[in-house]
Parts: C-alpha cells; sequence; structure tokens
C-alpha cells in the first residue's frame, strides 16, 4: 500500500505525542476505539483562560494511519476556539493525509477523539460552575 | 552460494519472510537453465532425443522429490503447486468416492485453499467437519478419532501450519485414518525439506508439495498419490492423459528440473539447515526477550519447524510495527495490511485475544538468513517497538496498572 508523504511524514515524526493531567479542571480528555478493533486513540486538549485551546496531546494504539490522523489533529486543534475545533470534519483529515479507502475509519476515529475530548471538558467546565470545589475523580477515561 | 547476499541490493530489506516465498537456491537455477535454452524438447515427445532428453530430465527430478518423502516415483504427479495439489488431492478423491463415502475431516487452521475446497465441497453436497485446534495450535487427536467415521472419505490436515509454523502430529493422525480407512492427505508446503517425512512411516495417502516454499522456482509443485493401497482421484484438468491421467498437459521441464534439484538440496543439507536455523530463531527470540517484556510466541514452540517465529509484541499494533521497520521484511499476524482488516484467523483459532492477534508478526528465517541479519533485526525491532510503546495509550494504562478488560470499549 502506498502512503502519502504527509502521512509518513506524520507516522515517522508524529506530533504532540504524551499526556496531559487528565484530572486538570481545564483538560479534556477523549478515549476511543476498542484494542479488539486494533484501534485505540486518546486524545487531550488543555484550554486556556482566553478560550483557546492551548496544548494538545495523543497516544494512539493503532496503524500508520491512525497514528498519522492523531498526531496531525492535534495540530489542527491548537490555537483554535472549543467551538472551532469542534468542527474538524473526517473528510478534512482523510483528504490531507490521502488515506486509502479501507483507513478512512482512521480519521473517523481521530474525529470521535476530538470530540470525545471537548465533551470531556464540557462536562468538567460545567460541573466546576454548579459545585466550585472537590475537583476529584471524575476524570478517567471517557471511554463511552 | 548465498544467493541473496549475492542479489540483494544494498537498499533492499532484511528478507524474513520465508514462509511467504524463498529465493531460488543458485544450484536450482544452474540445473534449470539447460532446459531453458538448448534441452528444450518436450518430454512428451517420443519420437527423438529432444523428447528423450527432456523426458530423462523430468524423471530424474521425479525420483529426486520421491526421495525426500519416501516414496517410490511413480507416485509423483507434477502440478503447478501446492494449491493445485490440494484442489486436485481433495476435490479428486471427493468425487471419485462420492457413491461409498461423503464425509470430509479437516481443521479451522488449514490454507484457505483447502478451506476453499472443503466450502465448495459443501455446496457440492459433501458435509465436511472442521476440527478446532488446540492452545498450541495442534490438532486434539481423541477429538479426530471421533470425527472421522465409516462415511469419511478423506482427513486433510496440513503438516505444518504456514503461519505459526507448527507441525501436526502427521504418524498418529495417519495410523487413525488407516484405522478407521479413511484417505489421509496432507498440505505439506511448509513441511517439505523442513522436517523428515515419510509417507509410508506417517500413512499418508495423498502430500501436496510447493516449488518455492523450498529454494525452488515458482509455477511447480507436486501431489504425492499412494499406489498401494492405490487411490484414486478424478482428474481436475483433463486432455493428453500425462501424469497417471491426473493431470494432463506438457510439463514445464526447467521447473519439473528445478523442484527435483531443490528436493534433491533439502535431502541433503535438511538436518544442518535445521541445527542452523534453530540457532538463529534461539538467538533472535532470546534477543528480543531481554530487551522487550511483554511478547508471547503464539503456536507451539517445541512442535514446531526451525525457520519460523510468530510473536505478538503486545500493545504496539502489527501495522504500524512493520511501517516502522522498513529494514525488515516480515509478515503481519493482523493481516491488516491485505484489505480485511480481521485479525488473522489461524491465531484466532488458537484462542490468542483479538487485542494480541492485532499486536503480531511472522517472521520466516530460512537457508540465506545470517546471524548478523538476525542481531539487525532484533535491534530494529526493539527500537520500534519501544517508541510504538511510548506512543500506545494501551501500554500506559497497562503501567499505570489499569486492566485493559474493565474497560467498557466502543467497537467501532
Amino acid at each position: 500500500m502506498a502512503y502519502s508523504t504527509k502521512l509518513i511524514d506524520h507516522y515517522e515524526n508524529p506530533r504532540n505525542i504524551g499526556s496531559l493531567d487528565k484530572n486538570a479542571e481545564d483538560v479534556g480528555t477523549g478515549l476511543v476505539g476498542a484494542p479488539a478493533c486494533g484501534d485505540v486513540m486518546k486524545l487531550q486538549i488543555k484550554v486556556g483562560p482566553d478560550g483557546l485551546i492551548e496544548d494538545a496531546k495523543f497516544k494512539t494504539f493503532g496503524c500508520g494511519s491512525a497514528i498519522a490522523s492523531s498526531s496531525l489533529v492535534t495540530e489542527w486543534v491548537k490555537g483554535k476556539t472549543v467551538d472551532e475545533a469542534e468542527t474538524i470534519k473526517n473528510t478534512d483529515i482523510a483528504k490531507h493525509l490521502a488515506l486509502p479507502p479501507v483507513k478512512i475509519h482512521c480519521s473517523v476515529l481521530a474525529e470521535d477523539a476530538i470530540k470525545a475530548a471537548i465533551a470531556d471538558y464540557r462536562a468538567k467546565s460545567a460541573k466546576k460552575e454548579e459545585e466550585p470545589v472537590a475537583p476529584g475523580d471524575q476524570a478517567v477515561a471517557a471511554a463511552k | 552460494m548465498n544467493a541473496l547476499a549475492q542479489f540483494r541490493r544494498n537498499d533492499q530489506p532484511i528478507y524474513l519472510d520465508y514462509q511467504a516465498t524463498t529465493p531460488m537456491d543458485s544450484r536450482v537455477l544452474e540445473a534449470m537453465m539447460p532446459y531453458f535454452t538448448y534441452k528444450f524438447g518436450n518430454a512428451h515427445s517420443r519420437s527423438h532425443a529432444y523428447g528423450w532428453e527432456a523426458e530423462e530430465a523430468v524423471e530424474k527430478a521425479r525420483a529426486q522429490v520421491a526421495k525426500l518423502i519416501g516414496a517410490d516415483e511413480k507416485e509423483i504427479i507434477y502440478t503447478s503447486g501446492a494449491t493445485e495439489s490440494n484442489n486436485l488431492a481433495i476435490k479428486g478423491v471427493a468425487e471419485f468416492y462420492k457413491d461409498r463415502r461423503n464425509h470430509i475431516v479437516t481443521t479451522v487452521t488449514e490454507h484457505k485453499c483447502v478451506l476453499d475446497t472443503c466450502r465448495h465441497l459443501e455446496q457440492q453436497g459433501f458435509s465436511v467437519t472442521y476440527l478446532p485446534v488446540q492452545k498450541n495450535g495442534l490438532v486434539d487427536l481423541e477429538q479426530l478419532r471421533a470425527a472421522v467415521t465409516d462415511k469419511t472419505v478423506v482427513v486433510s490436515v496440513m503438516a505444518v501450519n504456514n503461519e505459526i509454523g507448527v507441525i501436526q502430529p502427521l504418524a498418529e493422525i495417519g495410523k487413525i485414518c488407516r484405522e478407521k480407512g479413511a484417505f489421509f492427505h496432507t498440505d505439506a508446503a511448509q513441511a517439505v525439506g523442513k522436517i523428515p517425512l515419510d509417507v509410508n512411516a506417517m500413512n499418508i495417502d495423498l502430500m501436496s508439495i510447493s516449488g518455492h516454499k523450498i529454494y525452488g522456482p515458482k509455477g511447480i509443485g507436486a501431489l504425492y498419490v499412494r499406489r498401494k493401497p492405490r487411490v484414486r482421484l478424478v482428474a481436475m484438468i483433463n486432455g493428453g492423459g500425462q501424469e497417471r491421467g491426473f493431470r494432463s498437459g506438457t510439463l514445464p521441464t526447467p521447473l519439473c528440473v528445478g523442484l527435483g534439484e531443490a528436493a534433491d538440496i533439502c535431502l541433503k543439507e535438511m538436518d544442518a539447515e535445521a541445527k542452523r536455523l534453530t540457532k538463529l530463531r534461539d538467538r533472535m527470540l532470546k534477543g528480543l526477550q531481554a530487551k522487550l517484556p511483554e511478547i508471547y510466541v503464539n503456536g507451539d514452540l517445541d512442535q514446531r519447524i526451525p525457520g519460523n517465529l510468530n510473536i505478538s509484541f503486545a500493545y504496539v499494533e502489527g501495522e504500524s510495527l512493520m511501517m516502522g521497520i522498513k529494514g525488515l521484511s516480515v509478515s503481519s499476524g493482523s493481516a491488516c495490511t491485505s484489505a480485511s482488516l480481521e485479525p488473522s484467523y489461524v491465531l484466532r483459532a488458537l484462542g490468542v485475544d483479538e487485542e494480541l492477534a492485532h499486536t503480531s508478526l511472522r517472521i520466516g528465517l530460512g537457508r540465506f538468513t545470517t546471524e548478523q541479519e538476525v542481531d539487525t533485526a532484533v535491534d530494529e525491532l526493539v527500537r520500534h517497538v519501544t517508541k510504538l510503546r511510548e506512543m500506545s495509550p494501551l501500554w500506559e494504562m497497562a503501567q499505570e496498572g489499569i486492566d485493559l478488560k474493565s474497560i467498557e470499549w466502543a467497537a467501532h
């Protein structure tokens, strides 16, 4: 299978690998996929006081296309507002990396990962407004 | 003598996929050359010297093949390869004996060409029993005994599995088949020339052989068909009645010669080669185990051909690993490289967890593999597995002590 140069570049030099503190209030964590399917993505965003995503990190278990898709979206979400990040479409990811048809599900998973991270961040913010105390155990893996 | 060292360009990866195919031994090529050029006669031409010369060559080669498996040369039928041999053996006997027996026994880990042939026969009205295998990949003899009835025409069990390299208990299976009056067919494409085989001691009635798995040419194989007691087959290819009427068509003399020469080399060098490959395989496995925790060998390690390893590198997906180890040519057990995203049916049949099946590589060592290549391969695998684990969320969770099975994953 011939992969695009962009895809190979993201696979060989993945951007933003790592983890943020999943218990922090300004961090949203998305964990999507399943080991049995051969793809699991963890994507995290850190939202600054100005409402912009100031950092994003990922870890991915999956094929080269899955790794490249998640690496790419961490680049794309940085500097965006949460609302803007939410508009990233799997088709944009697939197009940018020139994913072959059998790998389209990798881009779908990457979109799901952003959405899950945003949902986690919003849930935390809402909770914070309700009861500003106890930032405790609500983090963990949001594998829904 | 090292064909690969001789022909491999510096920018080509190290070949570690000997179960897929093997490079031709230069001695084989040398034996074949005259039959491509000035010894071009048709082996079936009876009226002149060109024909006689070719006939002599194919018959010599037939004897070489026969000798490797303890058969008589009259029992060897040339075919285009193991796929054709498997088709001819199973369909051929099923068709011939269908009025008396209409049941076939095989296993779930057979090569696709056996499984697909059996599926085809099911559609023709035959019944087929697909035996499971044990966790180590071997068939349970008591289950096999129970499955064979007085309606069973043939039991088809592969000698060595192409993915995990495990050796089935052929002599025991042959004994059961003989007791029950069923024919025993074995797909020995991965076994011939790698382990000692004897059709009489093992009570094998039909055996499929491939040329390109034993450092011979592609496009040629053979089927052993027992003469005493005689096994009868309905031919698949009709024509001039060559090959005892089992397989019509002009013999490809150079390919036959190549198969014979390859068999002859195997016969002479099998013992030494097995010892050398066992050493190399152990070196590779020890090298990997020394630096990588949580790697698992799939399939029995003792009942296994020397040149095969099938390893799950937990928490690292197989295809991404293959993409990383660009200097090595291996095969993925996860089969994600093909259009199908399903993990290998062989690994699943062993009961390997799906998530582990996705992390598997098949590594095949062979005649031209060197110690230096093994060491390079170990280094490259260790480097990339470590790198990919650092970016694996599953590895991170496992390190944090989270039980991955406790998480409700969303299957997609």
